[in-house]
């Protein structure tokens, strides 16, 4: 079974067989390393770019202009931040041009902590990207998802943010969540499209044969059924506020609903809505810093539209307000949601009473 | 260095036919009249900022001229700055649809009323939306390109700004993108120097002898012209648009020319008298060689600018657009760019 850069890999592999993708590039992303983490390993239109991640943006706003459909990688979302006007003009062609042009074209960077990155391999995107209005943005939880939302982000006619949460880039798909055609043998797979070490100039990955799979932007899955308490989280968070939620069921008897937003935007307000109906308690989690955050969007917008509904506060778990995640184990787990943390914010806010 | 190339020179080029120099001339006077009723038009109320390009007539006249216009990578794309009006006339853009953009109206063809005048987008011709943000079009620019490379064939991209921008990263971009020794990009990279960025005098701000020094660094080839006259600026782009579309390779020309109304409305967009007027000098040279009478001239510029008045008027009756469609065109569903309609 797959982890997240070989569903990422199956799915650039299917983009350029089937897809049209002409051009996947970044540092390091072609031969001989295939990506810093691997992603793009065997890939026959990938090739390394100078070290210019404003020469990678405007690559690719430029070849969306020219109708190519290319996956960009920025290898770090740290160091995306020198592009951000670039960014900019990308999301703003089509609305600039009154609909003249569009610009597809998909931005694929790592974001977020778990790799003990320190201050600059951990910083997240998601709040600024959702400030760059005409992206759409996709940022996966598991295999499946990456292999299918990657594939959509490549297909739009839109500029797309395709997020990767570094922490589960090597967490494997559970039972039942395969990609259809990969082999159930992990083994197998990694002799199939892993690069060897050493020596890798005479190496040719050997494709499984995986089918299309669509996964639509804008709408969420719910992981986990509850009736006492929403949880929406994507990305590193989201399989940690599944873990709490099996363990609050277990030991204090909580049933937490669960949705994994897989896209910011478009995202999926009716299956926020509905289940907060459902629950009349909510908690937002994730791990950008925690003011002027996505999170506290939706916040917003359940105080707006629900308000009535609500059995307690709606509330928002996210990255500390600090200049950055520092390196020592203490600094980055005091720094961004961990799994004591949600837990106790979930049992807290089931317990509150109207 | 200067001194010599912003002076208009009367060298003969018996290569250019008496048609070519006479529609050479009816095209600068006629993007001069535009600017000038441009900015009439923002002295008159008639729109909130003017940018745009007076005195670089002789060089974007020819450069539009020498285009290949049409859309895909069969055709050149156009990463244009501000100040590119007169090629966008060269082209064949009727000029009322540059006063719609200044008067925001909704008939606005390239922006819909959303972007200042000068900023041109035209999809059919390549012409990719043009931005404020200075030099951002050198980083972009390499991407068409790639697609160019790809498809083959002899469409080009060609990329525009000034002197001044060329101190943003984005140039550097270019410069390294275009020059990657596993993929040398068919890119000609144009650099209109006036010797200014908005009020700064470049002599200041900028140590390099000449900006197209810069390309020998990156084994480009590379030259610096005199883009105040229309003959030197015609055969020189022609010879670098074809040394760009048959070696597959950049060229970077750098262009000496004026900036006759200051930056922009924001310095008042005043007439400068001390810069060298290359439609004035083209229009002697004109008389000279008896290919125009100075009555024949005078009464083009009447017919143009009556035109124009016309054009003026007729824009203001025109709707604006409204607010409620300030969520339009924010996604597309369609991927117009590769065919869909």
């Amino acid at each position: 079974m797959s982890n997240m850069v070989q569903a990422i890999r199956m799915a650039l592999h299917v983009a350029e067989e089937r897809h049209s993708v002409t051009e996947i590039f970044g540092e390091d992303v072609g031969p001989p390393l295939g990506g810093a983490f691997t992603a793009t390993q065997g890939l026959k239109t990938a090739w390394n770019s100078p070290l210019d991640e404003r020469g990678i943006v405007g690559a690719a706003i430029g070849l969306g202009l020219a109708g190519q459909r290319s996956v960009a990688e920025i290898q770090f979302c740290d160091y995306a931040f020198n592009a951000i006007d670039l960014l900019k003009l990308g999301g703003m062609v089509h609305w600039a041009s009154n609909g003249d042009w569009n610009c597809p074209m998909t931005i694929m960077t790592p974001v977020g902590s778990g790799i003990r990155g320190s201050i600059y391999h951990s910083h997240s995107f998601d709040a600024m990207a959702t400030h760059i209005p005409g992206f759409k943005i996709a940022m996966p939880s598991t295999p499946r998802e990456a292999y299918g939302l990657l594939l959509s982000c490549i297909v739009d006619p839109n500029p797309c943010f395709f997020l990767v949460p570094k922490a589960l880039m090597r967490v494997r798909n559970h039972p039942g969540e395969e990609i259809p055609g990969e082999p159930g043998d992990d083994k197998a797979l990694s002799k199939l499209i892993d690069a060897p070490l050493g020596d890798r100039s005479r190496w040719q990955a050997q494709w499984p044969d995986t089918p299309d799979l669509f996964i639509k932007l804008g709408e969420a899955r719910t992981v986990r059924a509850g009736k006492d308490l929403t949880v929406v989280s994507y990305g590193r968070t989201l399989p940690l506020c599944t873990r709490a939620a099996d363990e609050l069921a277990g030991s204090e008897g909580v049933d937490v609903e669960v949705i994994d937003l897989r896209s910011l935007w478009p995202y999926d307000w009716e299956a926020i809505r509905a289940s907060i109906q459902r629950t009349g308690r909510v908690l937002f989690v994730n791990e950008d810093t925690e003011v002027t955050n996505f999170g506290e969007h939706l916040l917003r917008r359940t105080v707006e539209e629900l308000f009535y509904e609500l059995l307690a506060p709606p509330k928002l778990l996210a990255g500390a307000n600090v200049p950055g995640i520092g390196l020592a184990d203490d600094l980055e787990m005091a720094s961004v949601p961990q799994l004591p943390s949600i837990r106790n914010a979930m049992l807290d806010l089931a317990r509150r009473s109207p | 260095m200067s001194t010599n190339l912003r002076t208009v020179r009367s060298a003969q080029h018996p290569d250019f036919s008496p048609e070519l120099l006479v529609r050479l001339h009816g095209l600068m006077l006629k993007a001069r009249v535009l600017e000038e009723r441009l900015i009439q038009m923002y002295k008159q109320g008639d729109g909130y900022f003017w940018i745009g390009g007076p005195g670089e007539e002789a060089f974007n006249v020819p450069l539009g001229m020498l285009i290949d216009k049409g859309q895909g990578p069969g055709h050149d794309y156009c990463h244009f700055h501000y100040r590119n009006s007169g090629t966008l006339l060269a082209m064949g853009a009727d000029p009322i649809d540059a006063l719609r953009q200044m008067k925001n109206t909704a008939t606005d063809p390239y922006s819909g009323g959303r972007n200042f005048v000068g900023h041109y987008s035209k999809r059919e011709w390549n012409v990719v939306p043009v931005t404020s943000p200075i030099e951002v079009q050198y980083s972009i620019a390499p991407g068409t390109a790639i697609a160019q490379k790809r498809a083959g064939g002899r469409g080009i991209t060609i990329v525009t700004g000034g002197d001044a921008g060329t101190a943003e990263g984005d140039f550097s971009t270019c410069l390294v993108w275009a020059s990657r020794p596993v993929n040398q990009l068919p890119i000609l990279i144009i650099v209109t120097n006036n010797n200014y960025g908005i009020s700064t005098p470049s002599e200041g701000q900028h140590g390099e002898k000449r900006i197209s020094d810069r390309a020998k660094a990156f084994n480009i080839e590379s030259k610096t012209i005199d883009g105040n006259d229309p003959e030197i600026s015609y055969r020189e782009l022609a010879a670098a648009m074809e040394y760009v579309r048959s070696e597959r390779k950049p060229f970077m020309l750098e262009a000496m020319l004026s900036r006759l109304y200051g930056h922009s409305s924001a310095s008042g967009a005043n007439p400068v008298l001390d810069e060298a007027d290359c439609l004035k000098g083209f229009e002697r040279r004109m008389e000279e060689r008896k290919l125009l009478s100075r009555e024949q001239m005078d009464e083009m510029r009447a017919r143009f600018t009556l035109e124009l008045q016309e054009a003026h008027k007729q824009v203001r009756s025109e709707p604006q657009p409204a607010g409620e469609t300030i969520y339009e065109h924010v996604f597309s569903d369609r991927d117009l760019v590769r065919g869909d309609r």
